[in-house]
């Protein structure tokens, strides 16, 4: 049957059989780095496009219909229009900072990309300590908007920086605090793991209210984590003009936007992995017929879907809150979000002890 | 597969690294190529709503920031040492979860402390 298992098997396969193991090795690595910028410069165009959609949807406009077939072009055309934009570095500022930023925040971005399992067997690398990967790595991005935000010597800019420093470190917190209950649930930090162990029921629906608490905790947070509305006073447009990079333009700030949306895709795959079984197939007990009729669904279509979903959902937020002032958010971290997620920690603990998850 | 992930391994991150550089990299080189750049004193000023800058920018900040930054590297830390042990407490049981009800006990009295001395208001 065609998936995107087989696909993978067949093509290594034929690498080893044909070629030398240390290039077949290098193929594999070109193969990978191919199909990931190409899925970066997908997701650019695709989650631009839906939050426009969207947005448009929610104030009851169209939103953008112009160029090619319902205007499904627009994110290529603003694309080309910021290739040929020029991309200056401002006086006084230290410029080997400023242009070193927007490739940490890219490469962060990317080698993120390794443990996420996109189907069933489909994934980068499998490395036993996955989702702790993940963390580790997402929280390398701080030093890139840091960096940005200091570099440019902007007032608009330094301001930014700090506040978003400020808030992806505390909410970090949260984060990983929400992703330790499914780690405590399924016994492992390996993504594979995880999702199997999701194979009679996902964690969200079997864990009981910790899994339900943790998962409410882990959207509010990774929302904040990346930047997005009602959190947004990083770069709150009406008091800091757009926060850490004020000064960037043309394509290096084209990359700090791919990232930030790159970066959302990449919580909410992480999400759908832990709470809503990744790749996993939608399962209700006996009823076998129904389960064959989700079987026949290929995987790489319930994660995406389960993905985007977590995406309209966080894209739904900014339409729906206000934005919060800077002590409220604070506030909100860390007097009732971190006490909160340690003592659901605690419970799913106890629970996940007495054996009364499902 | 299996033989494909072990065959990639940690090299897969140095690839990945490696396809990031690239990107970006011609995606900035291209863009350079594709105009011509003039570069005029008040453009190249820092954006400031058109005026100039008064005084320089990097200054000394905030010190409620690095308050939290404190109190956050302590419950990194923390943060750390949970995750070996969320793997295995399912295995070992109750002796497990003591043990970190005794850690998190005393974490705690700490942040009760912080909150106590105002370290958490946003002044």
């Amino acid at each position: 049957m065609f998936s995107l298992e087989n696909i993978t098997n067949l093509v290594s396969t034929w690498l080893y059989a044909n070629l030398d193991p240390t290039w077949a090795l290098v193929v594999q690595f070109v193969i990978v780095g191919v199909l990931v910028i190409s899925l970066f410069s997908i997701l650019g165009l695709v989650l631009i496009m839906m939050e426009r959609r969207v947005a448009a949807w929610m104030q009851l406009r169209l939103g953008p219909n112009r160029v090619g077939p319902r205007g499904y072009f627009q994110t290529v055309a603003d694309t080309l229009k910021l290739i040929v934009k020029e991309g200056m570095t401002p006086d006084g500022a230290d410029k080997f900072l400023f242009n070193l930023a927007p490739f940490i925040v890219m490469i962060v971005s990317m080698v993120i990309m390794a443990p996420l399992m996109f189907a069933k067997g489909f994934q980068i690398w499998d490395v036993n300590i996955g989702v702790f990967f993940i963390t580790a790595v997402s929280s390398v991005s701080v030093i890139g908007i840091l960096m940005a935000g200091w570099a440019s010597n902007n007032k608009y800019s330094l301001l930014g920086a700090m506040r978003s420093g400020a808030q992806i470190v505390s909410y970090e917190l949260s984060a990983g605090l929400a992703i330790l209950t499914i780690v405590v649930f399924s016994g492992s930090l390996q993504v594979s793991t995880i999702v199997e162990s999701q194979a009679d029921g996902w964690w969200l629906l079997k864990g009981h209210v910790p899994a339900v608490i943790s998962f409410v905790i882990f959207i509010i947070a990774v929302t904040a984590e990346t930047n997005r509305a009602p959190f947004d006073l990083a770069e709150a447009e009406s008091e800091l003009t757009a926060g850490f990079h004020t000064e960037y333009s043309g394509m290096k700030f084209a990359l700090f936007f791919l990232a930030e949306y790159v970066n959302i895709f990449v919580v909410c795959a992480v999400g759908a992995t832990l709470y809503l079984g990744g790749w996993m197939p939608f399962h209700i007990g006996n009823w076998t017929s129904f389960n064959q009729v989700m079987d026949y669904i290929p995987s790489s279509a319930w994660f995406f879907g389960k993905t985007f979903f977590l995406i309209f959902v966080i894209m739904w937020f900014r339409w729906t809150f206000p934005r919060l002032r800077i002590d409220q958010l604070l506030n909100l971290e860390w007097k009732y979000l971190l006490p909160i997620s340690l003592f659901n920690l605690l419970l799913a603990t106890v629970i996940a002890i007495m054996g009364l998850h499902f | 597969m299996q033989d494909l992930q072990n065959q990639m391994g940690a090299g897969s991150i140095i690839a990945l690294m490696i396809a990031a550089i690239t990107f970006s990299g011609l995606a900035i080189i291209v863009s350079k190529f594709l105009l011509k750049t003039t570069n005029t004193p008040a453009k190249l000023q820092p954006y400031e709503c058109g005026i100039p800058t008064i005084g320089p920018s990097w200054v000394q900040f905030s010190v409620g920031y690095y308050l939290f930054a404190l109190i956050f590297l302590i419950f990194d830390v923390e943060l750390i040492f949970l995750f070996p042990w969320a793997v295995v407490v399912k295995k070992m049981g109750w002796v497990a979860l003591i043990e970190v009800l005794i850690f998190i006990t005393i974490l705690f009295a700490g942040f009760l402390y912080a909150h106590k001395k105002k370290a958490l208001q946003w002044k």
